[in-house]
């Protein structure tokens, strides 16, 4: 039963793309609504199985690490598995309605898509850091491809910087991988953890973490290393930037807080805790602020993303040399950001792409008296900026008050302030794109409406953002299930 | 899970599932959304009148679910939310057939109406929360689905005073957010309890304890329009009249008196408070908010702007009555909270009627509106006299409560306050009352309109009526079982001997 | 000094170099092979500082040889996109205003 849910994950989105790619859009269409429904089941059925009876390691094949692929099934892995089969179907159903089928390029959108989903799973379940790497480029390379799909010089140039910023961000960590298996001959993390139970931590073997946190916060867009993204998430079309916001940019930091959390202690300090949560900080304030006076409608939303991924990173500080309670909440809060930000991110760039549809033009000032004619593509919008703003009872909410919680347990407060900054400065801009549809002095009185289909599926996203508020404490003791340690390393 | 677990959740969801429901409904559907206001709104009245039953013989009506680990969701009706909620429930009523009236023929009332049944589910889970983590959630939905109402005019002038009222409310939402999760950090989660929690706190976090108690008043203090938190007020006047009705009479101004009088009664305790040292400041507070907003008051030559000054002023009346430590002043304190609401939202609903029959926004436009429109006029003047205090009025009685209450207290310097404030509101009440009666009218009004035998819309002719001669009552009959004033007592009775 | 450990420290300075260009280089075929001379310098790390450490060692061939062909992938598809680009914009590096050329024949 579990080889066939393993495979079901990792190898039949494999199958699923090349069958689109031997296909036209409409033929790609066809399979990928049948694939999105495989798919789904599969992460619900892992996703039960795990919930039943714990986590699992599951060595892909009967080949056993280091060689052959092992994968690392906890609750945390399957909780990520389900929300990608979420975001990344909703946002097929969407692109499926939403491109247009008549440029030829774009029928490579389903095998990309496709790709994209098997390195997506490939992170989430990866047990070494060699396949993670490999997870990740699968993940960087097809995330390219869909952004160059907008098919204009400028989408190019976009996806151009996107792919440079990305190979770097490999190499870096890479890099760190080469030094740690020098150092330790192991290339998973538990091995690592093992082995310094029985020896003094080696010099210099800290540079190998900062190595590879580095290029995961360049793959993650973590402020100062975030000039890529605004330009390719905001110009791919929309079901894209959905699909790139909600969760590539997620797999790139759930590796990094793997690290973080199981060799912090060991190898990383104080100070470079504390630079991490700085530059998150940083990043919060400062992509706001440029959410804010952007024009673009989609730019708004893409500089959004660069502030809520800002919240991730003060995970360093909150679990380094914390109590175990403060530690507990501070993860908690942040896979509860991690959850939220994908489904109010999707939901909100797929509802952009509507409102683009529907004005003609991607402006802000365009949006002169939409309130009228798009209530409801604009309403899941407006749910979506909720749980951004983190107010309750949306799962932002959720989120920011286990990390007040952890902010305020461990006794730095000055991470309360970034967050209260934080929601303040979102609702800025958020509220200027509502003010701006309730403006009545508009000359158009003709808007198009997108069809029913494209503006539901934005709206059951957003509602599952703010319904994780209510929810989230089932959700979290999926992930805090027991771990089976048979077949560890 | 019993019923009685289930009433107050109903009690939300009338409103709730009516905002849905309208949102969906077609522009022309006027009839159908006509019927869904107004039945949500009478369901809800009556299971309010169930629940305000079941209190008073001691049902316990509660639900609670744990929503993030370590904080629980609580709904729960007690006396004190039994107040509001009925307060709430009485005049959403009496405010959405007004509003149909108010808003025929104008575009968007969809949107309108879906978010102002929003706004009242809101102000419902905000009587009904049982703890200050609920609270704050309904809070924050009130903040977000009062925004679509001030602005819905979509004018510049509107989306300014949208942009003040957000960041007022969302700064002080923020603040409270902070002292929430702090006071959760120190104490754990509290529910609402009568006679607090920190009657026997440990001294080595008195001074915790007292720091979030100042930011807990200043998070609510926004809402409730405290000096100098007040400023979004007067600017929010750009609403529609059934807005300004709402927002100042109930929803807004009042989540945030009701929450002040919860931290103090409910989360630290009265005599805990007493202690602590911070309800005395408090009083002063509210004492100058009093004087100053009268004095501003003054000098509006906006009738909508100087009723929001009066709000201002008035509300802190219910602010001074929880912090003057004392039975009889709490209860004056306390059923000021209603009679606030009835006296205000009369004079708001005719400032509306006066605009939308005659065109009048200014006061030296009203001479001789009297004749015009007695009907009206006969409400206005009837919530005024309420405001300055003349007895037999609701006004009357909560200042001659809050006044003995203060002797009783030992806080002779109240006295001072309620007579100088008297006359301020004399001062600025007096004059409009003069000119609608007694000054000749004009040759024309700036935008008459006509609706046949009454002297204006039927939709809007009676709800201010209505209200008035509920402020009659409430005064006339204040002795009797069921009055505010006998509820204040009730809750007070269990406050003080928990 | 062992031949591993200069394998290791060669490919260090390999890495080195590449970072330098894939940083000041505009033309972007200059970055692109740039960026292979950093994979080349992170394999030979990869494959060197083990058998430093602890002799023979078969992991790290395999995972050069898995590398290298994510490095290929890699290329390509820059390649591909590189040309595209100039094709549309006639500009070599993501430097100064792409010259507007949306009417060009695709």
């Amino acid at each position: 039963m579990t080889l066939w849910l393993m495979a079901g994950l990792l190898f039949t989105p494999l199958a699923w793309a090349v069958l689109t790619l031997l296909t036209d859009f409409a033929w790609g269409r066809v399979v990928t609504w049948g694939g999105i429904v495989v798919q789904v089941l599969v992460s619900l059925g892992l996703w039960l199985a795990v919930s039943r009876d714990g986590g699992f390691y599951y060595g892909l094949g009967g080949w056993e690490a280091p060689l052959g692929i092992e994968l690392r099934v906890d609750g945390l892995a399957v909780t990520f598995v389900l929300l990608t089969a979420v975001v990344a179907s909703a946002c097929g159903f969407h692109a499926g309605v939403y491109i247009d089928p008549d440029k030829p390029w774009h029928r490579y959108f389903w095998p990309l898509f496709w790709f994209l989903w098997s390195g997506l799973n490939a992170v989430w379940l990866g047990g070494d850091l060699f396949n993670l790497y490999v997870g990740l480029e699968l993940i960087s390379l097809s995330a390219v491809g869909l952004v160059a799909l907008g098919g204009k010089a400028a989408a190019l140039r976009a996806s151009l910087r996107y792919l440079l910023a990305a190979l770097l961000g490999s190499l870096a960590y890479l890099l760190g991988v080469a030094l740690i298996y020098g150092q330790f001959g192991t290339l998973s993390i538990a091995g690592v953890v093992f082995w310094l139970e029985d020896h003094p931590v080696p010099a210099g073997s800290g540079l190998a973490l900062a190595l590879m946190v580095t290029g995961l916060a360049l793959k993650t867009a973590l402020f100062p290393l975030h000039r890529w993204l605004p330009p390719a998430h905001g110009i791919a079309q929309s079901p894209v930037s959905a699909l790139l916001s909600a969760l590539v940019v997620k797999a790139s930091f759930y590796i990094a807080a793997r690290l973080w959390l199981e060799l912090g202690e060991p190898l990383g300090n104080l100070a470079a805790a504390q630079l991490v949560g700085l530059l998150g900080s940083a990043a919060v304030v400062w992509g706001s602020w440029l959410a804010l006076r952007q024009s673009a409608l989609k730019q708004v939303v893409a500089y959004s993303s660069v502030a809520q991924i800002g919240y991730l990173f003060l995970l360093f500080p909150l679990t380094y040399s914390v109590s175990e309670s403060v530690s507990q909440q501070a993860q908690q809060g942040i896979t509860l950001q991690v959850i939220s930000h994908a489904l109010a991110k999707a939901a909100m760039f797929l509802a952009a792409g509507n409102l683009i549809l529907s004005t003609g033009s991607n402006r802000v000032d365009a949006l002169t008296g939409v309130s009228r004619f798009l209530p409801f593509s604009l309403f899941s919008f407006g749910l979506a900026g909720v749980s951004l703003m983190s107010l309750p009872p949306s799962g932002g909410f959720a989120a920011k008050w286990l990390l007040l919680q952890a902010s305020l347990g461990s006794g730095q407060w000055w991470w309360v302030l970034v967050l209260l900054t934080g929601g303040l400065l979102s609702a800025a801009y958020v509220f200027r794109i509502y003010r701006a549809s309730f403006l009545e002095n508009s000359e158009t009185d003709e808007f198009y409406h997108p069809s029913r289909s494209l503006e539901v599926i934005p709206m059951v996203l957003a509602l599952m953002a703010i319904g994780l508020g209510m929810v989230s404490e089932e959700v979290l003791s999926v992930m805090a299930l027991p771990f089976e340690e048979e077949g560890s390393p | 899970m019993t019923l009685n677990a289930w009433i107050p959740v109903f009690a939300l969801m009338t409103s709730l599932v009516a905002a849905l429901v309208i949102f969906l409904l077609p522009e022309k559907g006027y009839r159908l959304r006509t019927t869904v206001n107004l039945g949500a709104a009478l369901v809800k009245l009556g299971l309010v009148v169930v629940m305000v039953w079941g209190v008073f013989r001691g049902v316990d009506y509660g639900l609670s679910f744990t929503m993030v680990p370590g904080v629980t969701f609580v709904l729960k009706a007690d006396a004190l939310s039994m107040m509001f909620a009925g307060l709430s429930a009485v005049l959403w009523l009496l405010t959405t057939i007004y509003a149909v009236g108010y808003l025929e023929d104008s575009p968007n009332r969809s949107r309108f109406f879906g978010f102002f049944s929003l706004c009242v589910a809101s102000t419902m889970g905000i009587a009904l929360a049982g703890n200050l983590f609920t609270f704050f959630l309904f809070y924050e939905m009130l903040t977000l689905s009062t925004y679509p109402l001030v602005v819905h005019r979509g004018t510049e002038k509107a989306l300014r005073a949208g942009r003040t009222y957000l960041i007022y409310t969302l700064s002080g939402g923020a603040v409270l957010l902070l002292a929430i999760a702090w006071l959760h950090g120190v104490a754990g989660d509290l529910p609402f309890r009568e006679g607090g929690h920190f009657i026997d706190a440990d001294p080595e976090i008195h001074r915790s304890l007292i720091l979030i108690f100042i930011l807990l008043v200043a998070g609510l203090g926004v809402k409730a329009a405290l000096f100098p938190l007040h400023g979004w007020l007067p600017q929010a006047m750009v609403a529609p009249a059934p807005v300004s009705a709402l927002l100042h009479a109930v929803a807004v101004v009042k989540a945030g008196a009701f929450g002040i009088v919860r931290v103090v009664y409910d989360i630290y305790g009265v005599e805990a408070s007493s202690a602590l040292g911070v309800l005395e400041p408090l009083a002063w507070l509210a004492a100058f908010t009093i004087l100053y907003a009268s004095v501003r008051a003054l000098s509006q030559v906006d009738l909508k702007r100087r009723l929001a000054f009066s709000t201002i002023s008035q509300v802190s009346y219910i602010i001074l009555g929880v912090s003057l430590f004392g039975p009889v002043a709490a209860a004056g304190g306390l059923v000021h909270l209603l009679h606030q609401g009835l006296m205000k939202i009369t004079l708001f609903f005719c400032a509306g009627n006066y605009a939308e029959t005659l065109g009048i926004h200014r006061i030296d436009e009203m001479d001789g509106v009297g004749r015009r429109m007695p009907g009206t006029s006969l409400a206005f003047t009837i919530g005024a006299f309420g405001m300055i205090g003349a007895p037999p009025l609701a006004g009357f009685i909560t200042k001659w409560v809050l006044g003995s209450g203060a002797l009783a207290a030992g806080m002779d310097w109240v006295i001072a306050v309620l007579v100088l404030s008297s006359l301020l509101n004399a001062a600025y009440f007096l004059p409009i009352l003069h000119r609608l009666w007694f000054r000749e009218p004009q040759a024309s009004w700036p935008e008459e309109r006509f609706w046949g035998r009454l002297e204006t819309s039927a939709w809007l002719f009676w709800p201010p009526l209505l209200t008035a001669v509920m402020t009659v009552m409430v005064g006339v009959l204040a002795s009797l079982p069921f009055s505010p004033l006998s509820w204040a007592e009730l809750i007070v009775l269990r406050e003080y001997s928990p | 000094m062992t031949a591993p450990l200069l394998y290791a420290l060669a490919g260090a300075i390999l890495c080195g170099i590449g970072l330098f260009g894939l940083l000041w280089l505009s033309h972007l075929l200059r970055k692109l092979v740039a960026f292979n001379i950093m994979g080349s310098g992170v394999f030979l790390v990869l494959v060197g500082l083990p058998q430093h450490q602890g002799g023979q060692d078969p992991v790290p061939q395999a995972l050069v040889l898995t590398g290298i062909v994510v490095a290929i992938a890699a290329t390509a598809l820059a390649v591909v996109l590189i040309r595209r680009y100039y094709h549309l914009s006639g500009l070599t590096s993501l430097t100064g205003e792409p010259a507007s050329r949306e009417g060009a024949p695709e």
